[in-house]
C-alpha cells in the first residue's frame, strides 16, 4: 500500500515538472535543459518570500509563484528570443548555459547549505494516515492535488482559452499563426513563464517536503524522462509517462537496488527511444528515418 | 578542409603540392616556431603553468574527437563525459584486478571506446538533432552509474587510486615528461583527425552533416559512417579518458558529471564549429578560463569573504560567457581569428574583392 502511495507522489512530481517540458516544447520546438535549474529557482524564491510573509505561507506562495511566471517570460525575451529558428544545437545548448549561469547565481544569492523553506514559513508538515496503514505527508499530498489542477487548469486553458488556442496554433505552424496575427514572441513567453511557474510550484512542493539545495537539478533532468516517453507534446502523455517511470523507479528502488534511482528514468528513456522514439502521445512528424 | 586565406601568387603544380600539409615558407616557418616554443616551455615554465599546459593537451584530444563527431559529422553528442568516464575506468578496473600495464590498458580502452561508440551511434541511426542529444545524456547516466556500482561494490568508494605507468622499470610522475607526453598525444589526434576529414571518410561526413538525403543520393553509405563517426570519436575520447586517469592517478565517478560534457561542448562551441583549430582553441580557452576568474577574483579587495564563493562564481561566469558566444559570436574564437586573419591580408582594404569567391 505504501508502495502504492509513493508511485502516486512521485507520479505527480514528475507529471507538475514533465509538463514544464511538454508546454515549452509544444509551442516552440525548444528543449529547455534549464528546467530543473528554474524549478530549483522557483524553490529559493519560495524561501525569500517566506522570509517577507513569515506566518502566511498561502500569501508567501503566491508571491514566489508569481514571481516564477515573471522569471520564464524574462528568461525568454531577455535570452531565448535571439535563439528563435536557430538550429536545435544552439537553443540546446543556450538553454543549458543558462541552467548553469543560475546555478551559479543561486549559490551567490542563496547560498550552498541546504535550506528548509518549511521553517521559514511557520507550518508543519504533518503526516496523513491513509487506509491500509499508509502514510502520506500533508506536502506530498498537496503536491498530488497541485497536479491534477495544474493539469486539469492546463487542458481547460489550451483547449478553451483564447491564449491557449493561440499557443496551440503557434506550436502547430509558426508562420501561418503569425500571418493570423498571433504575436509569436508573446506566445513563447507566455509558454516559457507557464513552464517555469509549474516547474516552480513543483520545486516549491518538494522543498517544503525534503528541504531545499543544489541537487533539486537532478530531479528536474530526470523529469525529462516522463516527458519524452509521453511524447513530448503530449501533455496527456507527460502524465501517463510520468505514471511509467515512477512506476519503475520505486518498484526498482524498492525490489532491486536503492542506487538505481538515479538510472531507472534514463533506462526506461532509452527503451522507448529504440521502440517508439517519438513517445506515446507524441506526433511523428518530423522525426525523418534515414 | 576550409583552408584559411592566404596571399595571391600561392598556386599548387603538383599532386604532391595538393597533398602537402605545409605548403609555404611561411607555414613552415611558424610551424617550426611553435615547436620550438612548445618544446622550451616546460624549461622556462612553473609547475602550476606546466600543470595548466597538460590540462590543456588533455582536453584537446577530447575536444578534436568532439569535433569530428559534431563539427563534421554533425551528430549531436551530449555523453562525451560518459566516454571520458568509460575510458578512465577500463584503466582503473584494469589495474586494480589485474595489475595490467598502460600498453595493455590504453588499448583496452580504446576498445571499450570503440564498443561504446558503437552502442551511443546506434540511436543515431534512428533519431536526429534533439532525440539524438537526450539519448547520448542517457547513455551518459548509464555509463556513470555502472562505475559508481563498480566503486561501491569493491569498495573503493572514495575512488580509485591508479600507480603512475611504468616505462622500462621507472615510472613517469614528473610533470615535464606528462607535458611531453600529453603534447604528443594530443600532436598525434591532431594529425589524424587533419588526414581523417581530408580523405574519403571526412568528406562523407561533412556531406551527411550538410544534408543527410542528399549525401545518401551521392552514393554515401549513412548508417556506416555515422557509426565510424560513432566509433573512432569515442575510441579518442575513452583514450583521453584513460590518460586522465593516468595523469591525475585516481578515479571517481564525481569526476564525470554533467558539467564535464558541458565543458566539452561549450570548448567546441566557444572555438568554432567544424575547425580542428576551433577545439584547440576552445580547450585553451575552456581550461584557462577558471584559473583567470579565480585570479581575478582573489585580487579584488576582501579576497578570502569571496573564497567559498568561487565555485558558484564560476558557474554563473562560464555561463554567460557561453551565452554570450552562442548569440554574438557563433562562430566561436576561430571566427574572431579568421576576421584578423583577413584585416591584416587585405591591409589597406577592408572588404575582399568579390562575394562568393572563397568564403
Amino acid at each position: 500500500m505504501q508502495l502504492i502511495v509513493n508511485i502516486i507522489v512521485l507520479a505527480a512530481i514528475y507529471a507538475l515538472l514533465a509538463c514544464g517540458y511538454v508546454l515549452i516544447y509544444r509551442v516552440s520546438r525548444v528543449m529547455n535543459m534549464a528546467h530543473g535549474e528554474l524549478t530549483m529557482l522557483g524553490a529559493y524564491l519560495l524561501l525569500t518570500t517566506a522570509s517577507l510573509f513569515a506566518g502566511h505561507p498561502v500569501t508567501a506562495i503566491a508571491a514566489a509563484v508569481t514571481l516564477s511566471l515573471a522569471v520564464g517570460a524574462f528568461v525568454y525575451l531577455l535570452l531565448m528570443r535571439k535563439m528563435t529558428g536557430e538550429m536545435v544545437l544552439a537553443a540546446i545548448l543556450t538553454t543549458i548555459a543558462i541552467g548553469i549561469l543560475l546555478r551559479g547565481l543561486v549559490v551567490l544569492i542563496w547560498s550552498a547549505a541546504e535550506q528548509h523553506p518549511l521553517e521559514a514559513l511557520r507550518v508543519t508538515n504533518p503526516s496523513i494516515e491513509l487506509v491500509g496503514g499508509a502514510r502520506i505527508s500533508t506536502c506530498a499530498a498537496l503536491m498530488v492535488l497541485m497536479t491534477v489542477l495544474v493539469y486539469g487548469s492546463l487542458f481547460a486553458f489550451l483547449r478553451f482559452g483564447r491564449w491557449g488556442m493561440r499557443m496551440r496554433a503557434a506550436g502547430q505552424n509558426p508562420l501561418l499563426a503569425a500571418q493570423r496575427g498571433v504575436n509569436l514572441h508573446v506566445v513563447y513567453a507566455l509558454a516559457w513563464g507557464l513552464s517555469t511557474l509549474t516547474g516552480s510550484l513543483a520545486g516549491m512542493l518538494i522543498a517544503l517536503d525534503s528541504g531545499l539545495d543544489q541537487t533539486m537539478v537532478v530531479i528536474g533532468l530526470k523529469a525529462f524522462a516522463p516527458a519524452l516517453v509521453g511524447g513530448l507534446d503530449s501533455l496527456l502523455g507527460a502524465l501517463i509517462g510520468a505514471g511509467i517511470v515512477a512506476g519503475a523507479e520505486v518498484l526498482a528502488i524498492h525490489y532491486i537496488d536503492p542506487l538505481l534511482s538515479d538510472v531507472v528514468p534514463f533506462l526506461v528513456l532509452i527503451a522507448m527511444l529504440v521502440v517508439r522514439p517519438w513517445g506515446l502521445f507524441g506526433t511523428r512528424e518530423e522525426l525523418g528515418r534515414v | 578542409m576550409s583552408r584559411p586565406p592566404r596571399r595571391s601568387g600561392y598556386f599548387r603544380t603538383s599532386y604532391a603540392q595538393e597533398l602537402a600539409l605545409i605548403g609555404t615558407r611561411l607555414e613552415r616557418v611558424s610551424l617550426a616556431l611553435l615547436a620550438v616554443a612548445l618544446i622550451a616551455f616546460p624549461l622556462v615554465a612553473s609547475p602550476f603553468a606546466l600543470d595548466l599546459a597538460c590540462q590543456v593537451f588533455l582536453a584537446s584530444v577530447g575536444a578534436l574527437s568532439l569535433m569530428l563527431l559534431t563539427g563534421y559529422a554533425g551528430q549531436i553528442s551530449l555523453g562525451h563525459a560518459g566516454l571520458i568516464a568509460a575510458g578512465a575506468f577500463t584503466v582503473g578496473i584494469l589495474f586494480r584486478e589485474a595489475n595490467a600495464p598502460f600498453w595493455i590498458t590504453l588499448p583496452a580502452a580504446a576498445l571499450i571506446g570503440a564498443l561504446l561508440g558503437i552502442v551511443f551511434g546506434l540511436p543515431s541511426l534512428r533519431l536526429r538533432g534533439l532525440y539524438l542529444a537526450v539519448s547520448t545524456l542517457a547513455l551518459h547516466f548509464v555509463v556513470v552509474y555502472v562505475g559508481g556500482e563498480y566503486e561501491a561494490r569493491r569498495g573503493f568508494s572514495t575512488g580509485i587510486v591508479i600507480d603512475p605507468p611504468r616505462l622500462g622499470g621507472l615510472s613517469i610522475t614528473d610533470n615535464r615528461a606528462w607535458y611531453f607526453i600529453l603534447l604528443a598525444a594530443a600532436a598525434a589526434t591532431l594529425l589524424v583527425s587533419i588526414n581523417l576529414l581530408r580523405s574519403r571518410t571526412g568528406r562523407a561526413w561533412r556531406a551527411i552533416r550538410a544534408r543527410e538525403t542528399v549525401a545518401e543520393a551521392l552514393g554515401i553509405g549513412i548508417a556506416g559512417h555515422k557509426l565510424l563517426a560513432f566509433v573512432i570519436s569515442s575510441a579518442i575520447t575513452a583514450v583521453a579518458g584513460a590518460l586522465f586517469a593516468y595523469y591525475r592517478g585516481f578515479v571517481s565517478v564525481e569526476a564525470f558529471s554533467l558539467f564535464l560534457t558541458i565543458q566539452y561542448v561549450a570548448m567546441v562551441i566557444i572555438g568554432g564549429m567544424g575547425s580542428l583549430l576551433g577545439a584547440l582553441l576552445g580547450a585553451a580557452f575552456v581550461t584557462v578560463f577558471p584559473y583567470v576568474i579565480e585570479r581575478a577574483l582573489l585580487a579584488l579587495p576582501g579576497a578570502q569573504s569571496y573564497a567559498s564563493l568561487l565555485f558558484a562564481v564560476n558557474y554563473a561566469a562560464f555561463g554567460l560567457v557561453m551565452i554570450v558566444f552562442l548569440m554574438f559570436e557563433p562562430l566561436g574564437l576561430v571566427g574572431i581569428w579568421r576576421r584578423l586573419q583577413s584585416y591584416f591580408l587585405m591591409w589597406p582594404f577592408k572588404h575582399r574583392p568579390a562575394s562568393g569567391v572563397r568564403r
